[in-house]
C-alpha cells in the first residue's frame, strides 16, 4: 500500500515536471529531445548533450531555418526530461510522436537510454543518430533497428586503442610490462575491462592488479592502495565522472604515480582539466578531439559564446554532430517527410560534413572515422589515437603529480 | 594501519551524513527522505561561496549552519507541523512524513538544478596529503573526521547534559508522557529537526570538499544514512557515530583486503544482521 501511493505520488510529479513548449506560425519542424536533466546521468548530460543541442538549433535558426523544396523552416525543440530511466526515455518518445507530433528527434544521451529507445525509434519511424552510444554491437543493432546510426565509436575499438598506447610505449622501451586495471561494476565497465584485459594480456602484458567497485563509489583509497602497491607501469580505469574524479585526487592524495595513469568517462570534460589544473597534464581517456582543427574551435567558441560553459574534448562535438547529419539529409531530400529522410541516412553513399570532419555509415550504419585515447596536454584534451582522423597528438608520459 | 585509518576517516563521513536525519526521525519523528538534498544542497552552497569568494568551506559553515536551521525549521512549522497534527498514530505520520518528504526531495532537485545546472560539482580545497604512520591521506577527509567528532561530541554533551537535550530526550522516548510533564512539544520537534538539518547540511559542505556532487545524487546519501541510523538505533547520536565507524571501517576493510566490488555487500550484510539480531538499532532500547 505504502509503495503503490509513493508510486503514484513519483508519476504524478513526474507528468508535472515535463514541460512542454509552445507552437508558432511560420514554417516550422518539430524537433523533439528527451534526455536526463535529472537522474543519475543528468550530469553529464547537462556537459555534453543539451548544449551541444541547444547549439545546433540556435544556429540554424539563426541562419534562418533548414532549406526544404517549399522554403526555409525554423527549428522548433520540444523539451522532456528522461530522468535517466529507460522507461521514462521510451514513453517520451512516444509522447514526442504521437501527441507532439515532431518532425523528427534527438536520440538520447548515454549507450543505455539510446539502447532502451532503439525499439520505439524504429517502430515508430525515426532515425536515432547517436553521438553518445559507445558499444560493440553495432552490426547486430543496425540489423535490428535499421533506423539506428551510431558516431561516436566502437568499444571494441576504443579498448584496444588504449591497450594498443601501451603496446607502443612498451614497445619504444618507455614502460614496463605492469598494468592495474580497475572499473566501475556496470556493463559498461565489464565490458571495457574485458576487452582491454584480453588485448593487453595477448599483448604480453602483466595484470597485476584488477578489480572493479561498484556504481557511485567516490571513497577509492582503498582502491588506490591496492593499485600502487603492485607497483603497475600504467593505470587503466573504466570509470564513471564521480569516480574518475575521486580516483585522480586518491591518486595525487597517496602519491600513486605510474607513467600511464588513464581514467575513463569525464576525463574530456573541462571540469576535469580545471579540477586538476598542472595534475591534470598527461592523464589519459577516452575519447579526444583535434583542438587546432578550425571547425572544432568555432565549435567551441559558439558553445561558450551560447551556453557559458566550454563543450567537452568528446562527444560534445559528436553530439552536435549527429545534428548536422540529420540537418544535411533534411536538406539534400528537401523534405521533413521521415521516410524520405530515412532512406537518404540509409544510402551508404552519402557523405555529411560535420565539425567531427566527414561522416559516413558503414553497413552497419557505423562512423568509422573516429577519436579513441585523449590526452591533457597543456590545458588541453587532445586526441593521441584515431581511427580514420588526422591530427594526433604525441604521446607524453606522465610525470609525478605536484 | 591505512585500513583502519582509512575506515575511520569515511566512518567520519557517513558519520555526518547520518547524525541530521537522526535527529530529525528520532525526535522530531519524520522520516526525511529529503535528507540527501538538504546534504547537497550545504555542498553546493560551500561550493558556490568557495568558487565565488575564495572563502573555505570550513569558514562557510558559519553561514551555512544557521541558514539551514532556518529553513528547516520553516519547512517542519509549515510543511510537517500540519501532518504531525493530523496524524492519529505514529504509524500514520510516518507514511504521511515519508511521502511529504519523498514530494520534498523532487522540489529541492528541481531548484538546484534550476539555480545550478544539472552538471557536476567540485572544487579543490585541502587536497594535499597528509602523513599519519606512514600512509598518506587528503587533508580534507581528516578535517572533515575532525569536525565530524567535535559535532558529534558537542551533540552527545548537549543532549545528555543540558535541560534542553534533556527536553529533546523526552520528546524522543514518548512525545506524549513528555507533554504531560510541561515540554512543549512542538517547539523541541522543530529545534530538533531545523538542528538534524543544520546538521545535515554542513555535512554536505565539508563533504563538498572531496566529493563530486551533482543536483540528483541526494538519494544516495539519503539511503546511507537511512541504514546507519536504523543500525545505530534512532534516536541515539553514539550509535549512529558508532554505526557509522563500523561501516567504514567494514567497508574498507572488504575493499582493501577481499575486493571493492564487495563493499556493498558488507555494508548490506552488517545492515542484515543487526535487522535480524538486535532489530532496535546497536544502542537502541527495545519498545516496552
Amino acid at each position: 500500500m505504502k509503495r503503490r501511493t509513493l508510486m503514484a505520488t513519483a508519476a504524478a510529479l513526474a507528468f508535472g515536471l515535463a514541460g512542454v513548449t509552445a507552437a508558432s506560425a511560420q514554417e516550422t519542424i518539430k524537433l523533439g529531445a528527451a534526455a536526463p536533466l535529472s537522474g543519475p546521468l543528468a550530469g553529464g548530460a547537462a556537459v555534453t548533450h543539451w548544449p551541444a543541442v541547444k547549439l545546433w538549433v540556435h544556429q540554424v535558426n539563426e541562419r534562418g531555418g533548414l532549406k526544404l523544396a517549399g522554403g526555409q523552416a525554423t527549428i522548433e525543440l520540444v523539451e522532456y526530461d528522461d530522468q535517466t530511466n529507460p522507461q521514462q526515455a521510451i514513453q517520451a518518445a512516444q509522447r514526442m510522436a504521437t501527441q507532439d507530433n515532431v518532425d523528427f528527434m534527438v536520440s538520447p544521451y548515454s549507450t543505455g537510454l539510446n539502447l532502451a529507445a532503439a525499439p520505439i525509434f524504429a517502430q515508430l519511424g525515426y532515425p536515432q543518430i547517436t553521438g553518445t552510444a559507445v558499444t560493440n554491437q553495432q552490426p547486430e543493432l543496425a540489423a535490428q533497428f535499421p533506423s539506428m546510426f551510431f558516431v561516436l565509436g566502437r568499444t571494441g575499438v576504443m579498448a584496444e586503442d588504449t591497450a594498443k598506447v601501451l603496446v607502443d610505449l612498451r614497445d619504444k622501451g618507455e614502460i614496463g610490462n605492469r598494468v592495474a586495471l580497475v572499473n566501475v561494476a556496470d556493463a559498461f565497465g565489464i565490458e571495457m575491462v574485458g576487452i582491454s584485459r584480453g588485448v593487453l594480456e595477448a599483448a604480453g602484458f602483466e595484470i597485476v592488479y584488477e578489480t572493479s567497485y561498484p556504481l557511485g563509489t567516490q571513497d577509492l583509497a582503498p582502491v588506490i592502495d591496492g593499485a600502487k602497491a603492485s607497483n603497475p607501469d600504467a593505470f587503466i580505469a573504466w570509470s564513471y565522472p564521480g569516480d574518475t574524479f575521486a580516483l585522480t585526487d586518491q591518486a595525487i592524495v597517496q602519491k600513486f604515480e605510474p607513467k600511464v595513469f588513464f581514467t575513463a568517462v569525464a576525463t574530456a570534460f573541462p571540469g576535469y582539466g580545471a579540477r586538476f589544473g598542472a595534475n591534470a597534464e598527461g592523464v589519459m581517456g577516452m575519447g579526444g578531439v583535434n583542438p587546432d582543427d578550425p571547425a572544432f574551435k568555432a565549435f567551441a567558441e559558439a558553445h561558450v559564446a551560447l551556453n557559458g560553459q566550454g563543450p567537452d574534448y568528446w562527444a560534445s562535438a559528436a553530439t552536435y554532430a549527429t545534428l548536422e547529419i540529420l540537418g544535411q539529409a533534411i536538406e539534400a531530400t528537401g523534405t521533413k517527410d521521415r521516410a524520405v529522410v530515412m532512406e537518404y541516412l540509409k544510402d551508404r553513399s552519402n557523405s555529411y560534413e560535420t565539425i567531427l570532419g566527414p561522416v559516413q555509415f558503414n553497413e552497419n550504419n557505423d562512423n568509422e572515422r573516429y577519436w579513441t585515447v585523449g590526452q591533457w596536454q597543456n590545458g588541453v584534451f587532445k586526441g593521441v589515437a584515431a581511427r580514420g582522423r588526422d591530427g594526433a597528438a604525441p604521446i607524453q608520459l606522465k610525470q609525478g603529480w605536484q | 594501519m591505512f585500513v583502519l585509518i582509512t575506515g575511520l576517516l569515511l566512518g567520519g563521513t557517513y558519520a555526518l551524513i547520518a547524525m541530521g536525519l537522526n535527529l530529525q526521525y528520532g525526535v522530531a519523528r519524520i522520516m526525511n527522505l529529503a535528507n540527501g538534498e538538504m546534504l547537497v544542497a550545504g555542498g553546493f552552497a560551500a561550493f558556490w561561496v568557495f568558487t565565488a569568494g575564495q572563502v573555505s568551506p570550513v569558514a562557510a559553515l558559519m553561514v551555512v549552519a544557521p541558514v539551514a536551521f532556518a529553513v528547516n525549521w520553516l519547512i517542519y512549522r509549515f510543511m510537517l507541523r500540519p501532518l504531525v497534527t493530523r496524524a492519529k498514530t505514529r504509524g500514520a505520520l510516518e507514511v504521511d512524513s515519508i511521502l511529504a518528504t519523498f514530494g520534498l526531495s523532487f522540489a529541492m532537485v528541481g531548484v538546484m538544478t534550476w539555480a545550478f545546472g544539472g552538471g557536476y560539482f567540485n572544487y579543490a580545497y585541502l587536497s594535499e596529503r597528509v602523513d599519519i604512520f606512514g600512509s598518506s591521506y587528503g587533508q580534507n577527509r581528516v578535517v572533515a573526521f575532525a569536525l565530524a567528532t567535535l559535532i558529534a561530541v558537542a551533540l552527545w554533551l548537549w543532549l545528555n547534559h543540558t535541560r534542553a537535550g534533556l527536553r529533546l530526550r523526552a520528546v524522543s522516548v514518548n512525545p506524549d508522557a513528555a507533554r504531560l510533564v510541561g515540554i512543549d512539544v512542538p517547539a523541541v520537534s522543530a529545534l530538533a529537526f531545523g538542528l538534524g538539518g543544520a546538521v545535515t547540511a554542513t555535512g554536505g559542505a565539508l563533504i563538498s570538499m572531496f566529493f563530486t556532487l551533482d543536483a540528483s545524487v541526494g538519494v544516495l546519501f539519503t539511503m546511507k544514512a537511512l541504514i546507519i541510523v536504523i543500525m545505530g538505533g534512532v534516536g541515539d547520536i553514539r550509535g549512529t557515530v558508532v554505526a557509522a565507524l563500523i561501516l567504514g571501517i567494514a567497508e574498507t576493510f572488504v575493499a582493501r583486503v577481499i575486493d571493492p566490488g564487495l563493499t556493498l555487500a558488507a555494508a548490506y550484510v552488517l545492515f542484515l544482521g543487526v535487522l535480524l539480531f538486535r532489530p532496535q538499532g546497536l544502542f537502541g532500547k527495545k519498545p516496552t
